[in-house]
């Protein structure tokens, strides 16, 4: 336990734990922008046990001898932020033997030691859908995890639903990536790509219904297969589909692909939103896009916008932001809102997009994504506008836990870049002030 | 009568196109009045509601509004924010397409490792469609050419980012040599450079084979090798590590020729002997991924590396992927809130930029005589949700989008 080294706010943690029961802490003074709900000038943030227990207007607000204050005076505090498309933690999904491989998870790969965790706690990421890429037509499942400390293996890391099951989607792709002429079991055109998907999802209604009908009795049972599983959870509502989808006619096959089957659907980046918004908004889909600084890279991308956000708004889409790590890095996610919102974005539904949207395509909009009392103490503080170059993360909270903060200097080294950034970390050494050898 | 016909249709037709041409001459030349709020010259401290007034292509006054008055038959031009058309002191854009496709990467030649000879201008694209999107960001000059993925990729040039042809657009035909040390700069599939100490012996033989070449046969890598021994032009050596940096530096005093850095993530490790050369240091951008030789990259880099007293400017650099290229508006941005002041953080995309390729005498300040180039913007240049509102190369507005 070496933590009590390091900030004021750790020293917290480790006295809660010896009183086994965390004591009330309440931040004060700071812009609180709770996403839901106007943003509250001179505002407070109480917490306790990892959760939100109140939010408000500071004046006149008198707190009780046992709440811990901390003076958040010229501060912007606003809900952690949610990326819906990341890579970050080294995930492998799908190997090169087949096309569509659900049965692949990735939570089987995360290396939860990675730098890349700790770079997107400096960014303000506190929930984080990890996927494998986009190579496949379905290239495994995908794993939502929340950036906690001191994570020693991927359990420390997940989320679980109100099943007591750990959540994830699967990621899916159309378009080029997938396509493989020449491939072995690999389409070489769009239509393929089509064909081969929607065999699978007959297939996995078939399977559905084998266990429908078996009922109670285990003898009628098809054998299990691990694929089938996997998509007939997608049938079933229970795991989002994230679409990698680029050009329009690639989206309207999503939207098409959604129709037949019914499976709830993230589309992912959807480079040419804007060539499409209407016919997004009607099917009533949520787009999570990425900003990227400048069009091409590969022809699928040619037409891609930064104006996607205002277009997407202008529809009535519900819309959010990834960062596709390490196309764009998290540590500057915000950035992506900022980029929105100059090309024509609302500021209100550029700072949703980082935050609920990604939480409502998650299916823990009851949870995350904003700062309302009862959901979880994740939240940032800012030191000034969060659209501003000059403003810098200052913490990370997670369930109440400070996970990152600019004043450590090993924090600070995460955020910035230098020797040693990049290293695997040790996470018991985190808040640790010194050389720790190794190489570091 | 018919052919009488043919001629008094043919003289009008002439008449027509000779009203229209000096109507466009009008027009690319008129004389235009740039109102700014803040208009930040780069010569001195910003001007508070200044005027720059162009005239024939070229600056003729700057000055507050209370100083120059504007002659009548000027267009009047408003902004925000004003500051010289931007520089990117490196580049590929222009020899690698927005496509990615091969028919569109020509800032790389595979064949081998060693190619001073190959020329940008016989490759650039005046009218591809990333000049265009980085124009529209205030960007009016870019240093570009051959890629850092070879140990010696080719020459680079200095063009304007407006124009119809190599020809009409280029500043400086032959500006570096490009050279890259260390991981990037390694052949693979077991060719030789195979290692870091390979990179360095094949660079100097070919250094001493080029100070006893006698010029008959011709040699084009000779020829261009010549030129770096005479001090003609500078090797842009493109380095990340601390020990390639040394190893440029050993290389540069056996040979007494000019160097100028490039990325130089690891420059702080050994600033001493970089500022002791006297190389100016075009440090990577700012948003660039850590990994492979830029593991130790830090968004302070370039503010850490001015701060020390060594020349830079920043860049958008070279990108395989996506984004195809970076902005360097926004490399100096992000600088910005990192460390580097914001008068360094413009300077190291306009003047600072400018000297170190060698231009300032035309480019990179808004001072009398210079090229009109200029950009304009609705707020602090550096902030995300500001615009670009318009883009001025030799006194032409060559980009009116709101971007």
């Amino acid at each position: 336990m070496k933590r009590y080294f390091c900030s004021f706010f750790v020293l917290i943690a480790f006295c809660c734990s010896v009183f086994g029961q965390e004591m009330r802490t309440v931040f004060v003074g700071a812009k609180i922008i709770p996403i839901v709900g106007n943003p509250i000038e001179n505002g407070y943030l109480l917490i306790q046990n990892g959760k939100i227990i109140e939010i408000g207007n500071a004046a006149g607000k008198v707190w009780t001898a046992d709440t811990i204050i901390v003076d958040a005076k010229g501060k912007v505090i606003m809900p952690g932020l949610i990326d819906s498309h990341s890579h970050i933690g080294e995930p492998a999904g799908a190997d090169g033997s087949s096309p569509i491989q659900p049965d692949v998870r990735i939570l089987d790969s995360l290396n939860v030691r990675a730098a890349s965790l700790q770079r997107a706690q400096a960014g303000g990421i506190t929930t984080v859908n990890v996927m494998p890429g986009s190579g496949h037509l379905d290239s495994g499942q995908t794993l939502y995890l929340k950036l906690r400390d001191g994570a020693n293996k991927i359990d420390d890391l997940l989320l679980y639903d109100k099943d007591g099951k750990y959540m994830g989607g699967i990621k899916f792709a159309n378009g080029t990536n997938p396509i493989r002429p020449g491939g072995g079991s690999f389409p070489g055109t769009r239509a393929k790509s089509a064909a081969l998907v929607r065999e699978q999802f007959i297939k996995a209604q078939a399977y559905k219904e084998k266990i429908a009908k078996a009922g109670d009795d285990k003898t009628k049972l098809p054998p299990r297969d691990l694929a089938m599983e996997a998509l007939v959870e997608t049938l079933e509502g229970k795991r989002v589909v994230h679409f990698h989808t680029h050009s329009h006619n690639d989206i309207l096959t999503v939207l098409r692909l959604q129709k037949e089957f019914g499976f709830k659907v993230v589309l992912q980046h959807v480079s040419e939103a804007w060539k499409v918004a209407d016919e997004i908004a009607k099917a009533k889909v949520p787009s999570s896009i990425i900003m990227i600084d400048s069009p091409g890279g590969k022809l699928e991308t040619m037409d891609v916008s930064m104006t996607n956000g205002a277009a997407l708004e202008k529809v009535g889409a519900l819309v959010g932001f990834h960062t596709d790590d390490s196309i764009t890095d998290s540590r500057w996610f915000l950035r992506s809102a900022g980029m929105a919102v100059r090309f024509g974005m609302s500021r209100e539904k550029a700072l949703y997009g980082m935050t609920m949207a990604n939480a409502i395509m998650l299916d823990m909009q009851n949870r995350v994504g904003s700062l309302e009392a009862g959901k979880d103490a994740d939240f940032i503080v800012l030191s000034g506008d969060p659209l501003s170059v000059y403003t810098h993360v200052e913490q990370t909270w997670v369930e109440g836990k400070n996970v990152f903060d600019r004043k450590n200097p090993l924090d600070y080294l995460t955020a910035v870049g230098g020797f040693g950034a990049g290293n695997d970390k040790f996470q018991d050494l985190d808040c640790f002030d010194g050389d720790i050898g190794g190489g570091n | 009568m018919i052919s009488n016909f043919k001629f008094q249709i043919s003289n009008l037709l002439v008449f027509v196109c000779l009203i229209i041409f000096v109507l466009s001459i009008q027009d690319i030349q008129a004389q235009i009045a740039v109102k700014g709020e803040t208009v930040w010259t780069m010569t001195g401290e910003p001007i508070t509601n200044g005027i720059v007034l162009i005239k024939d292509g070229k600056i003729e006054a700057v000055g507050t509004a209370a100083q120059i008055k504007i002659p009548s038959n000027y267009k009047i031009i408003t902004a925000k924010v004003v500051t010289p058309g931007l520089i990117d002191a490196h580049t590929v854009i222009g020899l690698n397409g927005y496509l990615n496709q091969p028919h569109d990467q020509m800032a790389l030649d595979g064949s081998s490792p060693i190619q001073p000879e190959l020329r940008a201008f016989d490759a650039y694209d005046a009218r591809e469609k990333l000049i265009e999107w980085v124009r529209g960001f205030g960007v009016t000059t870019i240093h570009t050419g051959h890629q850092p993925s070879a140990l010696v990729s080719g020459q680079t040039m200095i063009a304007k980012t407006f124009g119809n042809n190599v020809d009409e657009v280029t500043i400086v035909p032959t500006a570096m040599i490009a050279v890259t040390l260390g991981q990037d700069g390694l052949a693979g599939q077991g060719k030789s450079p195979g290692t870091r100490g390979k990179q360095a012996a094949m660079l100097r033989a070919e250094l001493i084979k080029a100070g006893n070449y006698k010029g008959d046969p011709r040699d084009l890598k000779m020829e261009m090798w010549q030129k770096v021994l005479k001090r003609e032009i500078p090797l842009l050596v493109t380095v990340e590590k601390a020990q390639d940096i040394m190893t440029a530096l050993r290389i540069a005093k056996e040979f007494n020729i000019k160097l100028v850095f490039d990325g130089a993530s690891e420059a702080m490790q050994v600033i001493d002997d970089i500022k002791a050369s006297g190389f100016p240091v075009i440090v990577h951008p700012t948003m660039a991924r850590p990994g492979g030789d830029r593991e130790s990259l830090s968004l302070e880099d370039a503010g850490k590396i001015r701060g020390a007293g060594v020349p830079i400017a920043l860049q958008s650099g070279y990108e395989g992927y996506v984004p195809k290229t970076r902005v360097v508006l926004f490399e100096a941005a992000m600088a910005a809130g990192n460390g580097l002041s914001k008068r360094d953080a413009l300077g190291a995309i306009t003047i600072d930029a400018a000297k170190i390729l060698g231009i300032d005498n035309r480019v990179g300040s808004l001072a009398v005589g210079k090229d009109a180039d200029i950009a304009m913007y609705d707020g602090d240049p550096f902030e995300f949700v500001t615009h670009c509102t318009g883009t001025i190369i030799n006194g032409q507005v060559v980009s009116e989008v709101v971007r």
